[in-house]
């Protein structure tokens, strides 16, 4: 059953590539452009966090379009699973999130979440958020799908 | 290089400087498409749009009130830096100018052409890794250094900096993306690191210029220039993505999986 293997790993992959460039689209949409709590540039930032940064950035892009492709592909050879897709998206997400909330805002500095406002709490929530999504994507993924695999020639098993 | 005063006003000189630039660089695609034409399968009209478009987006980064107000305000040079070196390219490469200059010009110069594209110095220079060197680094050296002030001093200097943005922004694009008669074709897996790579090294410049802005520029000027070179080169980087990856899973496609089954 190689071919399989092959296609659960494109479902991860999908799912968590997508997942990533949700998160980094979120950020720059709501956080940096509606709400304007983020800034684009902070005195603070260490070169590593621009590094960092605009790494992320690139690749955020990258994914977006890379993971869409995949799914494209998962669905037109009937192999996507929707619940392990789903999980690995979360996963994806979330681990973006807590490294974007923990090494990327807290020790590279590249800006706060928000400024002028008691941040501890913001930084709580943004990464107990990461931590969750990261549970339930790795619970989805572990789980047993519930739904049957739609009928790929009989090769249910 | 300085004595454009009064910027913002479009005097009419320019503009047909402008206008005959735009007809000279078009004219020969259209003559090219016409002797094409006559041989072989027609060439597509959108491709010809194409090639129009990104004459448009070159010239008016040479000449015109835009490429004027480069030489006074940040946002307007940056603006230029994207037409001149992203946008342009981006949609010449797309009109295929080197597989129509093969199908339109006799067999003995068609072959010629492809042998030089074929060659060890046009292979090396079109790598991803060279081509990214040529493009980012040329902007790093030439945003982080002296450079872009001894620019606006010497003619000589600025033409050949805008030459080079173009010619490199081309070699890139040339490189990432299969749809002209390309000189080598590489792996998707190098073109994907290599790109996200480069799209980096964009973005992190351009935070770079915003904290710390050229000699002699505005402090508010640079950020929005810099801001314009983070999102701008965005938004042409992520045509650049689809493309690459559109043509990896095209390549990747029919599977057949019910005779497998």
């Amino acid at each position: 059953m190689e071919k399989n293997k092959n296609d659960d790993a494109l479902n991860l992959w999908s799912g968590v590539f997508f997942g990533v460039g949700i998160v980094a689209f979120l950020d720059e949409a709501v956080f940096h452009q509606l709400l304007h709590w983020h800034h684009f540039y902070d005195k603070a930032t260490l070169s590593v966090g621009l590094i960092s940064d605009g790494l992320f950035h690139a690749f955020s892009w990258f994914a977006t379009v890379a993971g869409l492709f995949m799914l494209a592909q998962l669905r037109k050879r009937n192999v996507w699973k929707k619940q392990k897709w789903i999980g690995s998206l979360l996963l994806g997400a979330g681990v973006f999130q807590l490294y974007d909330g923990t090494i990327q805002h807290k020790l590279m500095k590249i800006h706060q979440i928000r400024y002028n406002v008691e941040i501890f709490y913001y930084d709580l929530t943004w990464n107990v958020i990461a931590i969750l999504l990261i549970i339930i994507g790795t619970v989805l993924i572990k789980k047993k799908s519930s739904v049957p695999h739609p009928k790929v020639g009989g090769m249910n098993a | 290089m300085h004595n454009h005063h009064e910027v913002g006003t479009v005097d009419s000189s320019s503009l047909l400087g402008l206008g005959i630039l735009i007809s000279c660089l078009i004219l020969p695609y259209l003559i090219a498409v016409y002797a094409s034409n006559k041989k072989k399968r027609k060439w597509p009209l959108y491709r010809i749009v194409l090639w129009s478009a990104g004459i448009v987006c070159i010239s008016l980064s040479i000449l015109g009130p835009i490429a004027k107000m480069a030489h006074t305000s940040f946002q307007a040079h940056m603006a230029t830096h994207l037409l001149l070196g992203m946008l342009g390219p981006l949609l010449l490469v797309f009109s295929a100018p080197m597989t129509l200059l093969v199908r339109t010009l006799p067999v003995r110069f068609a072959r010629k052409v492809s042998k030089f594209l074929k060659s060890t110095y046009i292979q090396f220079v079109s790598h991803p890794i060279t081509a990214s060197i040529l493009n980012i680094g040329g902007l790093w050296i030439l945003y982080t250094t002296d450079l872009f002030n001894l620019m606006h001093s010497s003619t000589v200097l600025y033409i050949f900096i805008h030459f080079h943005v173009f010619l490199a922004g081309y070699i890139f694009t040339v490189s990432m993306i299969n749809v002209d008669l390309s000189p080598r074709r590489t792996s998707f897996q190098l073109r994907a690191v290599v790109l996200v790579l480069a799209m980096a090294g964009h973005s992190i410049l351009s935070k770079w210029i915003y904290a710390n802005p050229p000699v002699g520029i505005e402090q508010a000027d640079a950020k929005v220039g810099a801001m314009l070179m983070y999102y701008g080169g965005d938004l042409i980087d992520l045509i650049i993505v689809i493309a690459v990856c559109a043509q990896y899973f095209k390549l990747k496609q029919p599977e057949p999986v019910l005779l497998k089954a």
